[in-house]
């Protein structure tokens, strides 16, 4: 494997990162914070994948990654204007608070 | 010629479709032409038909039209049969038929619906055509429930009108029980005999055991009950004098009700063999012939006297059929034809001059204002009472013969009934003709003779009435039955007759004599003592209470079917209808709601809540797929 580290620490490695993600997007309040939570899980799955298509000397797991990457970026952008946009309207950006439709 | 069958129906086919669609555009001389215009025509083709049948050698033609149903086991030709018996159908029908038009064009002249009446009469006279022109079960079936709905049409015509409509409604569903009858015999022969072909049918008939046979010939006679007006299924004829008058003149007395008799003449091979069949038919003929005579003893309504007559009539057809007397039968169905048209009729053209009135008691000394119909009506009645040497005479008379051979008591009450035909025919005629007049003023004035249109049917009517006896001349009067020796081909020969001749010259002795006696003290009754019928609300003694009130036959159908089945409906209406099939209905829409308003609540906008719900279920799916 890459400089000897196993397969295992990158599995272990993903695994924490995507739970402290799934975890943050299911506790916190903040929408920004929930926002970098979900990021955290996307990128947990790009490391798997990465190091998967390294293991199995197959490029098409980085392919993946790299779509991963652009779609991601293109939610952000999209995901932060919503929420500048929410932020505007309502003053606050807690997801408890935003809980229903109207005002 | 003969290859030409099909035309015979298509004419008022075609009659029917262009009064049909077209009959409110074009005018009434127009629709009335060309409804009679089709049925001439079918008439003029049957009648060479006819003439090439009784040339030719072979005396049963197929005529193969298309292939109706072609299934696997099911193969149904649309074939249409010309034999004795059906060419000789199609001519009393084309030809009675044919003369009823012309006298609608007269009688129906001030009415609204005249195009629409003209259509039904077409479409009638094609269905008739059908049923006795298949040469299967089925073709007849099509044709009898055709028949059954047009007189549906005809006798609610003026469906303004409750009563009629209820008349109309009657007739349909009591003609539907004898349907079921009919159509239930007609699997039973299709199972048996895996076909309904008359011939494939017939010709294996002695094959199958008799009490199949037995089976097979009841349930053909309960739909022959019903279509043709016996005990228990008479009681929508005499209602079914609401229709205008040439309605009855046409469904009810020369052609419709004749489709059951015909239908047993054609099975005649199962009645045959099955005694119990026979005998059925002719035990319910005779008791329905002196039940109507006698119910029309007080009758006041000038239709409904004829109307029981008819009912009466056919009770005698009946029992000629189940002594096996075929050929007498269709012998009397041809004079019934000829005098019931007539009479039917001339009591139209009777209302016609007393301005819609139907009742006898308000009529009287119309002879001299209405003379052609006044001898006309003579003449019907004569007729119908059985004197020499008029056509009812000597069909009556063959039946009563056969009768008597078969059983004395049978000749005894078909006598009897004859008797009873006699008296109420002439206590009409004296009633409506003699006397003084006892209408109203205005009535009275306006009394005047039927248009040509109407009288010309009359006379050529009352030609045949008194003609019509050439056609089966008694055979130990050593002259020739035309009738017997024509149908000779198509009825299973029974026995030739072993009366001797003493005896038949006895039996019609009595007859003549027994008719010119009831005539006689009818003369006696009405015409020396002047008697009038009760009036309305009278008293009347025990017996012609009973009589007149029909034997309460109608309220007793009515309490004991009608009533319960009414009382069951509105119970099962509030118990099963409002409480199981609602209660099901509703409970499925309420349950609904319940888990819906229920579910409702989870969704209350909180996103951490929607979250954790999405994570706990895919972990869910995923522990379930790990371990499956």
């Amino acid at each position: 494997m890459i400089n000897g580290i196993s397969i295992n620490y990158y599995l272990l490695l993903s695994a924490v990162l995507f739970i402290i993600g799934a975890i943050g997007v299911m506790a916190r309040r903040n929408s920004i914070i929930i926002f970098m939570c979900i990021e955290l899980m996307l990128n947990a799955v790009n490391l798997l994948l990465v190091a998967f298509s390294t293991l199995h000397a197959d490029a098409s797991g980085q392919v993946f990654v790299f779509f991963i990457m652009a779609v991601a970026a293109a939610e952000v952008a999209v995901g932060l204007a919503i929420l500048s946009m929410i932020y505007r309207n309502v003053k606050t950006i807690d997801t408890d608070i935003l809980s229903n439709l109207k005002n | 010629m003969i290859k030409l069958i099909g035309l015979v129906p298509l004419f008022p086919l075609i009659g029917f479709l262009i009064n049909g669609f077209f009959g409110k555009k074009i005018s009434k001389g127009l629709s009335g032409i060309i409804a009679s215009v089709s049925i001439l025509a079918s008439f003029i083709l049957s009648v060479l038909i006819f003439m090439e049948l009784n040339h030719s050698e072979n005396k049963s033609h197929i005529v193969n039209l298309f292939s109706w149903i072609n299934s696997d086991t099911l193969i149904i030709p649309f074939e249409l049969l010309v034999d004795p018996l059906s060419s000789l159908f199609l001519l009393i029908i084309t030809g009675i038929g044919f003369l009823i038009h012309i006298y609608s064009i007269g009688y129906m002249s001030h009415d609204e619906g005249f195009a629409r009446f003209f259509t039904y009469l077409n479409l009638f006279v094609f269905f008739m055509l059908l049923l006795v022109l298949g040469n299967n079960y089925l073709i007849m079936f099509v044709g009898w429930e055709g028949v059954g709905l047009c007189s549906y049409l005809l006798i609610g015509f003026w469906f303004k009108n409750t009563a009629y409509n209820n008349a109309a409604r009657k007739a349909f569903v009591m003609n539907r029980i004898g349907d079921l009858g009919f159509l239930l015999g007609i699997i039973l022969v299709f199972v048996t005999f895996g076909s309904i072909s008359y011939n494939e049918v017939f010709a294996k008939a002695g094959t199958v055991p008799t009490h199949v046979i037995t089976c097979i010939a009841l349930l053909l006679f309960v739909g022959a009950m019903g279509k043709s007006a016996q005990l228990p299924l008479y009681t929508w004829l005499p209602d079914a004098m609401a229709g205008p008058t040439p309605v009855s003149a046409l469904i009810h007395a020369a052609t419709m009700v004749t489709a059951g008799i015909y239908m047993i003449v054609r099975s005649n091979v199962f009645y045959s063999i099955s005694e119990v069949a026979s005998e059925t038919v002719a035990i319910v003929g005779v008791i329905t012939a002196l039940f109507a005579a006698t119910i029309g003893l007080f009758q006041n309504d000038i239709k409904k006297i004829l109307a029981y007559s008819t009912v009466s009539q056919l009770g005698l057809m009946f029992l000629g059929l189940g002594v096996g007397a075929y050929s007498s039968s269709v012998f009397h169905v041809t004079t019934h034809a000829f005098f019931k048209a007539l009479l039917f009729l001339g009591a139209g053209s009777v209302i016609h001059a007393m301005g819609g009135e139907q009742d006898i008691r308000k009529m009287g000394g119309l002879s001299s204002k209405i003379k052609i119909t006044f001898i006309t009506m003579l003449i019907g009645t004569i007729a119908i009472s059985g004197i020499p040497p008029f056509s009812g005479f000597f069909s009556k008379d063959e039946i009563l013969a056969h009768a008597y051979e078969h059983s004395p008591v049978l000749w005894f009450f078909g006598q009897v009934a004859s008797m009873l035909t006699a008296f109420y025919m002439f206590r009409l005629l004296f009633l409506t003709f003699y006397g003084k007049f006892r209408g109203t003023h205005d009535q009275e004035h306006h009394l005047h003779e039927s248009p040509p249109s109407m009288t010309f049917p009359l006379i050529v009517l009352a030609i045949f009435s008194v003609l019509g006896g050439l056609l089966g001349l008694p055979e130990f009067w050593h002259m020739p039955n035309w009738m017997a020796n024509n149908l000779e081909t198509v009825i299973l020969r029974k026995d030739p007759s072993t009366m001797p001749h003493e005896t038949e010259w006895m039996l019609m002795g009595i007859a003549v004599l027994a008719a010119i006696a009831t005539i006689y003290f009818a003369y006696i009754v009405y015409m020396q003592k002047k008697t009038l019928p009760l009036k309305e609300g009278d008293k009347m003694p025990g017996f012609q209470k009973l009589v007149y009130n029909k034997f309460y036959v109608d309220e007793f159908y009515n309490a004991v079917i009608t009533k319960p089945l009414d009382v069951l409906s509105v119970a099962f209406h509030k118990f099963f209808d409002i409480q199981i099939i609602d209660g099901i209905v509703n409970g499925v829409g309420s349950a609904v709601k319940g888990i819906g308003s229920g579910i409702r609540l989870l969704q209350q906008g909180n996103i951490g809540f929607y979250v954790i719900s999405m994570v706990i279920g895919i972990v869910f799916i995923m522990l379930l797929t790990f371990l499956i």
